[in-house]
């Protein structure tokens, strides 16, 4: 079993990858419109895609976030502590 | 049930003989030793063992119970996954200090007064820094005696909250410590320095990604779960808790964003997942506990596939920041895969042991109607995902080529990621056996629709985001500023500045007082000196004259 040349085929068909991706996470919005959810403690789990949409934003801002303390505040050379 | 053998007790010895093995006997010694551990553990009883009066005081050495169980389960597990992954270290010391930590863990875990449990906590502090030191490099010497320093004063913090709360209720029994006890926050400070809870969290980000390759897989797992167990059996329901393990949680993936080194980056995760289980804590109903406890057990196995991965990547590179890394898909691609499994783990995707455990916290936050943990432990799973799945795996695996042409990492390497990667699927599949050993009986159902379209779009989408953002996610040749900034930075020059000052007024006193004394000499060389007045010599007429007065006023006042 040779794994790296394996995922060598996968690399080298990394736009069909990328094509299947995309049905896959459309088909997911619309299976959460379709499928009722069985849960309604918050408002926000019968709405169907707020999960995309959620986990979207969410990454957006995480990285805006973080990198804007780096630069802000935290980040320093590697020899900051070395002197 | 006095007749039980300590697990610690097996792992103290059999790290006693290390020591005097060589070559492959010393080998079979280390595998054997935590298979015996882990029959050990797996064949014990709820009820109590060890039990003594010392003076007066009364220990208990094994509290064997349902908490103490699933943790000391777990614990042996991963000691043996440990061992077969240092397997070719040829370092008696780091085997001595691995077995030594691991029994230390475990001591912590079934004490069942406070006393014990101080002493194997102590143990553990000084057995495990020898995994930081075996790096034998200035920057893991300097590290490991931050991460001393820092466990010593909580150490004392907390024997601090022990004494006060002995005194308070008369017993050293460990049980749930009363908020009107004395010690109730001194004992919690205790615990949350070894729980990594910010601020206080900094000697494990400073300290892990600075440790042995081998010694870090130990390190990960014992010393902030055994504080999660001690927070556990403590300070269940104390709501504090709550606001700190979502603040942990949202601080780990915030700073893991920034980091470069790859163990640094898993590091800081280590803090984002103590807080789903600090959280589950505070919040302390059934379903928040079993959570907590469910996730301290899947957390050890995929933490430790994790840290074996990069551990991997480092062992045969020695690089360990993504900007050195790339391209290694084609060299170690059975690490890459089994790395990839404890990724998905740790971000709670559907059919690994993430999800089964991770959910259970939010699904407790749910029924307690808790929005704002909810919205925001559900970020952090987004933030967990992009740093674990796809930042280390794209940076170092894929990317950029870097040109290395590393060879694949040793077969028990490989072997001990295999079976860590397989317990995290085979948990992920079937949560029943899990779900069976929790302190209390789980009433919870993972793989609903409503749970699985969720957790699959949040993190999907997430993805998504991503790779539109490619370019500002990549590691940067920095260093982030973190609170041990206060003692490695500030303190430093705190002291000097104080020193400076110190000096200069210790210099003026001396001098002040230099002044004085020379006054005082001078003065006294002035009356009594050469030239003094009091030291001139007197000629000897005058003394004869003085004589002759004396002489005749005597004679006068005998005459009268």
């Amino acid at each position: 079993m040779d794994l790296g040349r394996w995922l060598q085929v996968l690399v080298d068909n990394s736009h069909i990858l990328r094509r299947v991706m995309y049905v896959l996470l459309a088909g997911l919005v619309v299976a959460d419109l379709i499928i009722p959810s069985a849960y309604d403690r918050f408002p926000w789990e019968s709405w169907g895609g707020f999960g995309a949409l959620y986990g979207f934003a969410a990454c957006i801002v995480i990285i805006a976030v973080a990198k804007a303390l780096g630069y802000l505040l935290v980040y320093r050379g590697e020899d900051y502590y070395d002197e | 049930m006095n007749d039980v053998l300590h697990p610690s007790l097996l792992l103290f010895l059999g790290a006693a003989v290390v020591p005097l093995l060589r070559g492959r006997l010393q080998q079979a010694w280390m595998l054997l030793l935590p298979a015996a551990v882990i029959v050990a553990v797996f064949s014990l009883s709820q009820g109590t063992a060890g039990s003594m009066t010392l003076f007066g005081v009364d220990l208990l050495l094994m509290r064997i119970d349902a908490l103490s169980l699933v943790f000391a389960y777990i614990f042996a597990i991963i000691t043996m996954i440990g061992a077969l992954f240092a397997l070719q270290v040829k370092d008696s010391t780091q085997h001595v200090a691995a077995l030594a930590y691991a029994g230390s863990a475990l001591g912590v875990v079934f004490a069942g007064d406070l006393i014990t449990l101080y002493v194997f906590w102590e143990l553990m502090v000084f057995s495990s820094v020898w995994l930081i030191w075996c790096r034998r490099n200035p920057t893991s010497m300097a590290a490991g005696f931050r991460y001393l320093i820092v466990h010593a004063l909580g150490g004392v913090v907390l024997l601090a909250g022990i004494i006060l709360n002995v005194l308070d209720t008369g017993s050293v029994a460990f049980d749930k410590i009363s908020p009107e006890s004395a010690g109730f926050y001194l004992i919690l400070i205790g615990f949350m320095v070894n729980a990594a809870v910010p601020p206080l969290h900094a000697w494990l980000t400073d300290a892990y990604p600075e440790a042995t390759v081998t010694g870090a897989i130990f390190l990960s797992a014992l010393t902030t779960k055994t504080a999660v167990y001690t927070l556990m059996r403590g300070f269940p329901g104390t709501e504090l808790l709550v606001g700190f393990g979502v603040v942990m949680a949202l601080y780990g993936v915030t700073y893991a964003v920034l980091a470069n080194d790859m163990r640094r980056l898993l590091a800081y995760h280590i803090v984002s997942q103590v807080g789903y289980m600090v959280a589950g804590v505070g919040m302390g109903t059934i379903m928040a506990l079993n959570g907590s406890a469910a996730h301290a057990f899947t957390h050890i196995l995929y933490k430790a596939l994790l840290f074996m991965g990069a551990g991997a990547v480092i062992h045969m590179t020695g690089r360990s920041k993504l900007t050195d890394l790339g391209g290694l898909y084609r060299y170690m691609p059975a690490t890459l895969l089994l790395y990839l499994i404890g990724s998905l783990s740790i971000s709670a995707f559907p059919l690994t042991s993430g999800f089964v455990s991770k959910t259970m916290v939010l699904e407790a936050a749910a029924l307690d109607q808790r929005a704002l943990v909810w919205l925001l432990l559900s970020l952090v799973s987004v933030g967990t995902f992009i740093s674990t799945v796809l930042k280390i795996p794209w940076f170092a695996f894929f990317g950029r080529d870097s040109g290395l042409k590393p060879q694949e990492v040793p077969w028990n390497m490989l072997l001990a990621m295999g079976i860590a990667a397989f317990l995290c699927l085979y948990i992920g599949v079937a949560p029943g056996w899990l779900y069976s050993v929790m302190p209390e009986p789980v009433e919870y159902n993972a793989y609903t629709p409503g749970h699985v379209l969720w957790e699959l779009q949040l993190l999907l989408f997430a993805g998504v985001a991503f790779f539109m953002l490619l370019k500002f996610v990549g590691g940067e040749r920095k260093i982030t500023l973190d609170t041990d900034w206060l003692y490695r930075w500030l303190l430093p020059r705190v002291v000097t500045v104080a020193h400076r000052v110190l000096q200069r007024l210790w210099g003026g006193l001396l001098s002040g007082l230099m002044a004085r004394l020379r006054w005082l000499v001078e003065t006294v060389n002035r009356h009594h000196g050469p030239q003094g007045i009091l030291a001139r010599t007197w000629p000897t007429g005058s003394m004869v004259l003085w004589v002759a007065v004396m002489l005749a006023a005597s004679l006068l006042v005998y005459y009268f």
